[in-house]
């Protein structure tokens, strides 16, 4: 038996569960409330008013996506530099948080950051603020950044922990130093975590909305609150349907793009 | 020098746990707060505890979010492992278009592949705990995916090629050379599955059936008329739960690694 | 020894999934409700399944639309449904709902005739709906921060309370408060009107702390803002919580809003539905839910047990005056609902 048909299984799931139910969302995406061909929902995202959320999306995504890896990039090192005996641990530790329900999560850090809030309550003994920052696109980023931050560690700390330590004694003894072993060793052999952790923080915070409506206040309008709101309030299916595959095109040819280019060098592909 | 940076090291590690930890404390507090709102401190009590218990309709619903989330997770992890190996072994340009395919569950907003199964499964099935367990695999099944993958590209295939060469059987070598290799990797991916699973409110909500309901669909529709305090407590509770396997399974001595350990050692030293 | 561990979890977890899954035995009858989250107590329905051996399986929504896009799909079959009247109409008009021989209910009389009139905007005949409970939407503002009384939506516009204030975020209940302030219908179908209101509230905009739905009660409890655009349910909660909250109905008037029951066309079995309604209605158990949920009760029974101190709460039992400029929501036409979706959408990218 071949290797490859091991994924056989996962095919079948992909076709009746994937990509079956997409065509009927693009079936849907193709037509106008009438039932006719029309190319007008798939065309609208490039709206002024759908483009501007895009454009918002695309900001808070990136913007969340380099911050996580700033921030995650570090604590995946220092993790590691713990020599936990058993990785577990750490995956639990990350992961721990995720099992109280995200609205309840979400709702808490509206109570930290909003004005008569916790944070405010803190800085105000220490004599600072009070910081107006509820209802606004720092606390939608935070939150963004909070939500997507162990999807960041994750990938990137198991990466790094399956690095030989062999390999980074021998680039130390064939003279290199602190500095060159990071960018020479671990930094490319991490990149695949790296890029598992961009795809998993990247791609989800592109359509998120939740966050965006309790802590944004509902003045920041995303592209995932468009889309939620043609499928509940305005009750548009076919436009909904039109945005959502044109996002998901958009997001998987830049995503392919990117990540081609940037990797190339390093020797890894990723697609 | 080299203490204070490790001081250091441990300190933003600390700082990062803290900014995950933070809301939990939150919540924490707010289960023993003897007022409704969540927005007034009406002193210390036990009584959402109590009522917890006796509350029929919650329990219920924590019954179908642990076997949604462990059957889930399970066959995710199951089917989801074995495609990867399987897409690892493809030609470059299968292998792109498949990966591809598995980011669609992540990218897609969660109301639109909600909406999708839910019209999918009218056609052949009626809606029930299957349906939701259905839906569940699929949006988790390109979390092993993407866990398991780097540590795929990051294997050591030699050995694996060695072993068939030296007679093994394909399933043999998987299980003895491949498996524990990317085992982390496997293992972080189920508890991502169970925790997503755990987690999710809209495919839920439009792929269950009647009388179906989690934890998740439960709070929802709570928000309206605030959450009740014995979601708090039923969190917190889950959450102590968890912490305390966790530490003992981590302090408890691990028989089966020592003996591994040491037998590696006498090995070397052999 | 972990791998046993997790392979034992997995079994031990499938095992359960399985068991679950399997179908239930069937008692003497089923019904599938369908309601509003948090909308009706608990044990309402353990007293229905044990005094008549009907089984309930009940299913909770957040949002009138949530709702009507899971019960159009025709994914489960569902008897009954409780939602908001605009929402009725547009099943009404469809066709999902059955008539039924509301005249022949027992307690059909506990339901004051006020509220089968109030019904009767939608469904003239009174053939369709129950109603369940009802409500309006007003300023809900806090005492330490709004010195004068508030009577006029003018306070949400005038720039006073500039960043201290919070709107509802939904597309009608936003454009309602301007309409009314201009004193226009709230159903009209005037574009001049419409964008008129559009023009108002996009010169708010920067005044407004936040677009919320749920939360905003919560943001006005813990004086995170002087004032927020609730329903009449949520300011009597709010009030609960914090003793400096007050409650209007601005005199320009305001939306009135009536949610009820209904039988839907997949129901085979009428009588039992019925027999659920009329339950509803029945002085014990519409007073149970009230006292579960505290919004307005259509039920003059219910009224009339209350104690001096919840009849005279005016979110409980509103005067007749406060209502005279309000109107329902009405299923507007698909050019209106275009345009509202359109303008909404531009009100936010600001």
């Amino acid at each position: 038996m071949k290797r490859k048909y091991l994924s056989a299984p996962y095919l079948i799931w992909v076709v009746g569960f994937i990509l079956l139910p997409l065509v009927t969302i693009a079936v849907s995406a193709l037509m106008d409330k009438n039932g006719s061909f029309t190319l007008e929902n798939i065309l609208s995202i490039i709206d002024p008013i759908n483009r501007q959320a895009l454009l918002l999306s695309l900001g808070i995504a990136f913007g969340c996506t380099v911050i996580c890896v700033l921030l995650a990039y570090p604590a995946a090192m220092v993790l590691k530099s713990l020599h936990l005996d058993k990785k577990g641990f750490a995956i639990f530790i990350l992961i721990l948080p995720m099992w109280m329900n995200f609205i309840l999560r979400i709702l808490a850090w509206q109570m930290i950051l909003s004005n008569n809030g916790v944070l405010n309550l803190l800085l105000g003994k220490l004599g600072i603020g009070p910081l107006h920052i509820s209802n606004s696109w720092v606390a939608l980023m935070i939150g963004t950044v909070y939500d997507f931050l162990p999807f960041m560690i994750l990938p990137i700390f198991n990466a790094i922990s399956d690095i030989d330590e062999d390999t980074i004694e021998a680039a130390r003894d064939l003279g290199a130093g602190s500095k060159a072993v990071f960018w020479k060793v671990i930094l490319p052999l991490s990149a695949p975590g790296m890029v598992s952790g961009v795809i998993m923080v990247f791609v989800p915070a592109m359509t998120s909305f939740v966050i965006a409506d309790i802590l944004g206040g509902g003045k920041l309008q995303l592209i995932g609150n468009i889309i939620e709101q043609e499928f509940t309030k305005s009750m548009n299916w076919h436009a909904g349907s039109g945005l959502s595959i044109s996002l998901m095109i958009f997001v998987l040819v830049s995503l392919a793009f990117t990540m081609k280019n940037d990797l190339k060098d390093k020797g890894t592909t990723v697609w | 020098m080299v203490k204070l940076k490790k001081a250091l090291c441990k300190g933003y590690l600390a700082l990062i746990i803290a900014f995950l930890y933070l809301p939990i404390l939150m919540l924490i507090v707010l289960s023993f707060n003897n007022s409704r709102s969540r927005v007034t401190w009406g002193g210390f009590t036990l009584d959402w505890y109590v009522k917890l218990f006796s509350d029929s309709r919650i329990l219920d619903a924590l019954e179908t979010t642990l076997a949604l989330g462990f059957g889930s997770a399970a066959i995710a992890t199951i089917i989801g492992t074995l495609g990867a190996v399987g897409i690892q072994a493809m030609k470059k340009r299968n292998y792109q278009v498949v990966m591809a395919v598995t980011n669609i569950p992540i990218l897609n907003a969660e109301i639109v592949t909600g909406i999708a199964l839910m019209l999918w499964f009218v056609r052949f099935m009626p809606l029930g705990f299957t349906s939701v367990l259905i839906s569940h695999v699929t949006f988790n099944i390109p979390y092993v995916i993407l866990s398991v993958m780097p540590k795929l590209r990051q294997l050591n295939l030699s050995v694996y090629e060695a072993a068939r060469d030296l007679g093994a059987n394909n399933s043999y070598a998987f299980v003895k050379i491949i498996l524990p290799q990317i085992w982390s990797g496997i293992l972080s991916g189920f508890f991502m599955a169970l925790t997503m699973s755990m987690d999710d409110f809209v495919i839920t909500y439009f792929t269950k059936g009647a009388g179906v309901n989690t934890l998740s669909t439960m709070i929802y529709g709570e928000i309206r008329k605030g959450i009740k305090p014995q979601m708090y407590a039923l969190s917190t509770l889950i959450f102590v739960v968890i912490f305390v396997i966790l530490l003992i399974t981590n302090f408890l001595p691990d028989r089966e690694k020592q003996q591994a350990e040491q037998s590696l050692r006498e090995r070397k030293a052999y | 020894m972990k791998k046993r561990v997790v392979l034992f979890g997995i079994t031990a977890a499938l095992a359960l999934g399985l068991l679950c899954g399997c179908g239930k035995s069937e008692k003497k009858g089923t019904l599938t409700v369908f309601n509003y989250g948090e909308y009706m107590d608990p044990e309402v329905l353990d007293i229905f399944e044990e005094e008549t051996g009907i089984e309930i399986k009940y299913e909770e929504a957040l949002t009138p639309e949530e709702m009507y896009s899971k019960y159009i799909s025709g994914a489960i079959g569902y008897d009954l449904l409780c939602t908001s009247d605009y929402m009725l109409q547009r099943l009404i008009d469809e066709g999902e709902l059955q008539p039924f021989d509301i005249g022949s209910m027992e307690y059909k009389e506990n339901i004051g005739d006020k509220y089968w009139e109030i019904a009767r905007d939608f469904d003239p005949e009174n053939q369709y709906v129950v109603p369940y409970f009802w409500g309006t939407v007003g300023i809900l503002y806090d005492m330490t921060k709004v010195k004068e009384p508030v009577d006029s939506w003018e306070v949400l516009f005038n720039g006073q309370y500039a960043g201290d204030l919070i709107m509802q975020n939904s597309i009608r209940d936003a454009y309602m408060v301007a309409l009314k302030y201009l004193g226009y219908s709230l159903n009209t179908t005037s574009e001049k009107e419409i964008r008129e209101a559009h023009q108002l509230l996009l010169k708010q905009e920067p005044d407004v702390q936040a677009y919320l739905v749920d939360e905003a009660r919560d943001e006005v409890v813990a004086g995170n803002a002087a004032m927020a655009v609730v329903y009449s349910g949520e300011a009597y909660l709010g009030h609960e919580y914090n003793e400096n909250l007050e409650y209007v109905v601005p005199k320009e008037g305001s939306n009135i809003w009536l949610d009820g029951w209904g039988i839907t066309k997949y129901c085979k079995d009428k009588d039992m539905a019925a027999q659920f309604l009329d339950f509803l209605c029945r002085e014990d158990i519409a007073e149970k839910n009230f006292e579960y949920i505290y919004y307005s009760t259509p039920n003059e029974a219910v009224i009339e047990n209350m104690d001096e101190e919840l009849k005279n709460d005016r979110t409980i039992v509103p005067e007749e005056s406060s209502m005279d400029n309000c109107e329902l929501y009405l299923q507007m036409t698909p050019e209106i609902t275009e345009l509202y979706n359109d303008l909404w959408k531009e009100l936010k990218a600001n």
